[in-house]
C-alpha cells in the first residue's frame, strides 16, 4: 500500500455514506447520502458550521468511531479495497499508515508524557517493524522534512516545550511517517494564529506535492478552502448542499446556504473608502436572499474621552531562584497608552501572548498594573475607586459555554451584577432582565431556564444582555465572537453595532480576526510581545500598514477568494516571539512618529524585523 | 536536575521544622510533664523525685541548650532513653521499625498488583459484568475495618483450615517460612482495603484519559491495543493514582496500630501506643520524629515518581 510511486497511489471514494448514531430515543442521522472522490494529489474540502456532520465523515474514513453506537451504510474505497467490510486488525494496519489524519487541538492532541520523537518513531515502528535506531533516524528526517528546527535536539522533548504551531508540525510528521495515500486534516489550523496558520496550509500543500497524496480538508474557514481546495462539498445539517470546484462555487454558487454562508464571510479589503464600522448582510439560509443592512450613522463622540489608558505595564515573574532572585519575566503588557471616546469602536489586535488580552484586564481592574494609569470617564482607578468604576465598564468573553455558571438561571446570570452592586429591587430586576433579554434578540421566557439549553449563539447574546445590566460606558470584547459559527458570528456583530448606536456605547474590541476587526471598528492597535507597534484609524491600517508586523499579520490572513493565493515563497518559518525576558531586561525607550493624523507607528527594532 | 535539588532541600528544611515543632510541644504543653508523669494514679508527686527526673531529662536547663543539645542527639540518631525502662528509644525504633515497614510494603505491593490491573481493565469495559462485580466488591471491602477483616481472616485461615497460626511474630533469621507465613495475613487485612481504594483511583483515572485528544492520536496512529493501554493511557492515568497511594502510605506509617494487636506483631505503632499510655515522652517524641522523617522521605520519593511519569512537573 504504500509505494513511493505517486502514479500508483489509490484515491478516496465515497458514495451512499449514512452514518447514525444510537440515543435514548433510537438512532439520530448526522450524515444523509454524502458521496464523492478524491484523486491522488487532489485537495477536497468538506465545509460546513457545526453540527454538519464533517467531522464524523473524517472518523468513519478511519473507523474511529465508537461501534456500538455508530451505524454506518454505503461505501468508503480506497483504492480497491472497502473500508467498511474491513476487520479491526486491517483497519489497524491501514490507520496511520495508507490513511493518516491530523486534528485541530495541537496544544492536546499529543501525549504530554511521551517525549516528541518517540510519538513519532512509535508510528513508523508500529507499521514498518524497524528497528529503534532506524526508526528514531527516520523520525529525525521526518521532524527535518517538517521544518522542525533543529530536529535531532528536539527528539527528546516534550510537547509543552513546543508552540502550537511545532505541535502541529510533530502532528503532520506524525502522518507523513508512512508515506500515506490519503491525508486527512480535521480542522488543522483552527486553534492557530494566522502567521503559523500560513506556514502550516503552505507546508501541507508543499508536502502533497512531494508525495502525491490525497487530501481531505474538513474546515469551517472559507478563507482557509479557498487557499488549499481544488473542490469542495458542502454540508448542512447531514446533508451534501453543494458540490463543485473551489473556483466554480466561490465564483457562482447555487445553494441558497452556500450563498449565506459564503456572503458571510469577512472579506479583508470589503471595507475601504469608509471610515465607519458596517454590519453585515445577513442571507436567509433557505432562500439565500439578503437583508441588506442598513447604513449607519457615525457614533463616535470625540469631546467625551471614556477611557484613557497611559503607560500601561504589566510582568509577571516566571523563573526564581531559591533565594526568590526573579531570574526571568513575561513583559506581557509594556507602555500601553490608548484612549477611547464615546460611541467609538477600538479593536486591539495581535496574535497570542502580544498581551491584548490582558490589557483588557488591566482596563476592567481584573489585573493590577505593575506602572501606569487607567482613567475611566476621567476618574482614575485605584483600589479605593475599583468597585465603582467596574459599572462602567463590562466585558464580555470568548468562550460563551464556560463564561455562564450553568447553576445559574439566565434571568439570575443576568441579573447578578445588579445584585453584585445592590441595585434595584427583586422586582424591578426581572422586568430588567426582561428587556433585556428582548434588546438582545432573545424571547423575555427564557429567564427562567438555564444555560445548557442554548447553543453558542444564544449564550452569546445573554452574555451581551448581562454586561448591559449595569448600563456600562464601556464593552470590552474579547474574542467574543471567535468561537462562533460564521453565520451566528455575523449577528452577534450587528447586535453590537446595533447596540452602539442605540446607546453610544466604546468598544474595545480584542481580536485575532482581522477580517471581522476591519468590519466593526474605527480605529485599531496592533499588538506585538506586549506593546503597541502600530495605532490609527482602521482605514488607515488596513490601506497603508506600515510597521512590518503589521504588514505580515494582514498578509497571512486567507482571502475568501481562490484566484488570489497566497504567495507561498513569501511565508517565513518564524516562531511567534515569546515576551519572556531575562530578569535584568530593561525594555528600550520607544518612540513612535506619525504617518498621517492619529495614524502612530512605533519606530521598527531590528528585533521586529524578521 | 534542578527540581530534583530543590525538592530534597525543601524536605530537609521540612524535617528541622518538625523537630523543632515536637521540641516545643513538650515545652509548651501546660503543666510539667514530669509531674504529670508521677501523678498518674491521683496523688501529687513528690517534689523530690520531680526534681530528680527533671535533672536526669535535662528540663531544668535553659531551653536553647536543650535545643541545641536535641539537635546534636538527633545528628547521631539518638533519641534519648526510655523513661519506663530506661533502654535507647533508637534502639528499640531500630528493632521494631523494620517490622512495620515489611508489613506496609507486602501490603502495598498486594494493593497495586491487584488494584491496578482490575482498575483499567474495568474502565476499558466500563458497565461490563467484571466492572460492575469489581465496583460492588470495591465499596465492600473500603467499607470493612481492618479489625474485622483481620479477625475474620483468624478465623477462616488458622481456626477453621489451621494453615497459620493466629499471630504473633518470628524473626526472619530464624523461620524464614513462618515468618512470612505470619506477615501474610496482616499485610492481606491491610491489603484488600487499599486495593479497593487503588481500583477506584485506577479506574476513575483511566476513565478521565480515555476520551482525551492524544489517545485518539495513538488510535488514529494504528497501534496495537497494548501499547495504547501502557504507553498511552496508562502513564497518563497513573498520576492522580500516585497521589492518593502515597497518602494512603503516609498515613499507615502510624496506622497499622489496630492491625498489629489483632496480630500480635511488634511493630511501631504498638510501640507508640503503648509509649503514650505509659507517659514515655522520650518513647513517643521519637516515634513521631522517626514516623515524620519517613513521610518527609515517602513525599520526596513520590514527587521523584512525578517527575519521572510527568516531564511537565521537572522545573
Amino acid at each position: 500500500m504504500s509505494t513511493s510511486d505517486p502514479t500508483a497511489r489509490p484515491g478516496l471514494s465515497i458514495s451512499g455514506l449514512n452514518i447514525s448514531f444510537r440515543n435514548k430515543d433510537g438512532w439520530t442521522s448526522v450524515v444523509r447520502n454524502l458521496g464523492f472522490d478524491i484523486a491522488p494529489g487532489e485537495t477536497v474540502a468538506i465545509v460546513g458550521e457545526s453540527g454538519s456532520g464533517k467531522s464524523v465523515t473524517a472518523l468513519s474514513v478511519l473507523g474511529l468511531l465508537p461501534q456500538q453506537s455508530t451505524r454506518i451504510e454505503g461505501s468508503i474505497r480506497l483504492g480497491d479495497r472497502e473500508l467498511l467490510s474491513l476487520s479491526p486488525k486491517d483497519l489497524k494496519a491501514l490507520r496511520g499508515n495508507a490513511i493518516a489524519m491530523i486534528f485541530q487541538e495541537p496544544m492536546t492532541s499529543l501525549n504530554p508524557t511521551m517525549c516528541i520523537g518517540e510519538q513519532i518513531a512509535e508510528s513508523i515502528i508500529a507499521h514498518r517493524g524497524t528497528s529503534t535506531a532506524e526508526a528514531k533516524a527516520e523520525a529525525i528526517r521526518l521532524m527535518e522534512k517538517v521544518h522542525i528546527p533543529s530536529a535531532a535536539r528536539r527528539y527528546g522533548e516534550y510537547p509543552h516545550q513546543f508552540s502550537g504551531g511545532m505541535r502541529q508540525r510533530v502532528m503532520i510528521a506524525i502522518a507523513l511517517a508512512c508515506k500515506p495515500a490519503l491525508l486527512i486534516a480535521d480542522e488543522p489550523t483552527t486553534a492557530l494564529d494566522v502567521t503559523i496558520q500560513a506556514q502550516v496550509l503552505n507546508l501541507i500543500k508543499e508536502l502533497q506535492e512531494e508525495e502525491g497524496m490525497a487530501v481531505l480538508f474538513i474546515t469551517h474557514d472559507m478563507g482557509v478552502v479557498a487557499e488549499v481546495a481544488d473542490r469542495m462539498v458542502v454540508m448542512y445539517r447531514g446533508d451534501v448542499v453543494e458540490e463543485g470546484a473551489t473556483t466554480e462555487i466561490f465564483a457562482n454558487s447555487r445553494h441558497p446556504y452556500t450563498k449565506a454562508l459564503l456572503s458571510a464571510v469577512p472579506q479583508l479589503g470589503s471595507m475601504s473608502g469608509s471610515n465607519d464600522p458596517q454590519p453585515f448582510d445577513i442571507y436567509d439560509i433557505n432562500t439565500g436572499l439578503a437583508d441588506e443592512a442598513s447604513v449607519l450613522k457615525s457614533t463616535v463622540d470625540m469631546s467625551q474621552i471614556l477611557l484613557d489608558v497611559k503607560d500601561l505595564t504589566v510582568r509577571f515573574p516566571v523563573q526564581q531562584t531559591i533565594f526568590g532572585k526573579v531570574t526571568a519575566r513575561v513583559h506581557a503588557v509594556e507602555n500601553v497608552s490608548l484612549t477611547l471616546a464615546r460611541g467609538e469602536t477600538l479593536a486591539i489586535v495581535g496574535e497570542s501572548g502580544s498581551g491584548k488580552s490582558t490589557t483588557g484586564k488591566l482596563i476592567t481592574g481584573l489585573l493590577h498594573p505593575t506602572a501606569g494609569t487607567v482613567e475611566i470617564c476621567g476618574k482614575p482607578m485605584r483600589k479605593d475607586t475599583r468597585q465603582s468604576l467596574s459599572r462602567s465598564v463590562q466585558m464580555i468573553f470568548q468562550d460563551p459555554f464556560s463564561s455562564l455558571n450553568p447553576r445559574l438561571t439566565v434571568g439570575r446570570a443576568i441579573t447578578e451584577p445588579l445584585r453584585i452592586h445592590k441595585i434595584a429591587t427583586e422586582k424591578e430586576r426581572d422586568d430588567i432582565a426582561a428587556s433585556l433579554l428582548t434588546r438582545v434578540g432573545l424571547s423575555p421566557e427564557i429567564a427562567r431556564r438555564y444555560p445548557h439549553e442554548f447553543s453558542g449563539g444564544q449564550r452569546q447574546r445573554i452574555c451581551v444582555a448581562r454586561t448591559l445590566a449595569l448600563k456600562p460606558s464601556v464593552i470590552i470584547a474579547d474574542e467574543a465572537v471567535s468561537a462562533l459559527d460564521v453565520s451566528v458570528k455575523a449577528q452577534v456583530v450587528n447586535l453590537l453595532l446595533e447596540l452602539q448606536q442605540e446607546m453610544q456605547l466604546g468598544f474595545i474590541f480584542i481580536s485575532h480576526d482581522m477580517a471581522v476587526v476591519e468590519r466593526i471598528s474605527h480605529r485599531v492597535a496592533v499588538m506585538y510581545l506586549g506593546e503597541i507597534v502600530e495605532i490609527g484609524p482602521r482605514a488607515a491600517i488596513f490601506s497603508n500598514p506600515v510597521h512590518p508586523y503589521t504588514r505580515r499579520l494582514i498578509e497571512a490572513v486567507p482571502v475568501p477568494d481562490p484566484s488570489r493565493r497566497l504567495d507561498r515563497h513569501k511565508i517565513s518559518d518564524s516562531e511567534i516571539r515569546s515576551a519572556v525576558r531575562p530578569g535584568d531586561y530593561v525594555p528600550p525607550a520607544r518612540t513612535y512618529r506619525e504617518v498621517s493624523p492619529g495614524h502612530l507607528v512605533q519606530d521598527a527594532d531590528p528585533e521586529w524585523a524578521a | 536536575m534542578f527540581w530534583f535539588l530543590r525538592r530534597g532541600f525543601a524536605s530537609l528544611i521540612m524535617l528541622w521544622v518538625i523537630v523543632t515543632l515536637v521540641f516545643m510541644s513538650i515545652h509548651f504543653v501546660p503543666g510539667d510533664p514530669v509531674e504529670l508523669l508521677l501523678s498518674q494514679d491521683g496523688g501529687s508527686a513528690d517534689p523530690a523525685t520531680v526534681q530528680m527526673i527533671r535533672e536526669d531529662l535535662g528540663l531544668n536547663r535553659p531551653i536553647v541548650e536543650q535545643y541545641v543539645e536535641k539537635l546534636k542527639g538527633l545528628a547521631s540518631f539518638d533519641l534519648g532513653r526510655s523513661m519506663v525502662d530506661d533502654s535507647s528509644v533508637s534502639a528499640e525504633i531500630a528493632r521494631r521499625l523494620p517490622r512495620t515497614l515489611e508489613l506496609i510494603a507486602l501490603a502495598a505491593l498486594i494493593s497495586l498488583v491487584i488494584g491496578i490491573p482490575a482498575g483499567i481493565y474495568a474502565a476499558l469495559h466500563t458497565g461490563r459484568a467484571f466492572d460492575r462485580a469489581a465496583s460492588y466488591l470495591a465499596g465492600f471491602a473500603q467499607g470493612i475495618p481492618v479489625f474485622v477483616l483481620g479477625t475474620l481472616l483468624i478465623l477462616v485461615f488458622s481456626q477453621m483450615l489451621k494453615l497459620t497460626s493466629a499471630g504473633g511474630f518470628v524473626a526472619f533469621s530464624q523461620a524464614p517460612g513462618k515468618h512470612i507465613g505470619l506477615l501474610l495475613m496482616p499485610s492481606l487485612s491491610i491489603g484488600i482495603g487499599l486495593a479497593a481504594i487503588v481500583f477506584r483511583i485506577t479506574r476513575a483515572s483511566t476513565l478521565e484519559v480515555l476520551p482525551l485528544d492524544y489517545v485518539r492520536t495513538a488510535r488514529a496512529k494504528g497501534l496495537g491495543d497494548r501499547r495504547i493501554v501502557l504507553h498511552h493511557i496508562l502513564r497518563n492515568a497513573l498520576i492522580p493514582v500516585i497521589t492518593i497511594f502515597a497518602l494512603q502510605i503516609g498515613s499507615l506509617l502510624g496506622g497499622t496500630v489496630l492491625v498489629e494487636y489483632v496480630f500480635n506483631w511488634p511493630g511501631l505503632s504498638g510501640m507508640l501506643v503503648s509509649g503514650v499510655n505509659a507517659r514515655d515522652y522520650p518513647t513517643v517524641t521519637g516515634v513521631i520524629l522517626v514516623i515524620s522523617a519517613l513521610f518527609i522521605g515517602l513525599n520526596f520519593l513520590v514527587d521523584v515518581l512525578y517527575g519521572l511519569t510527568d516531564p511537565r512537573v521537572r522545573k
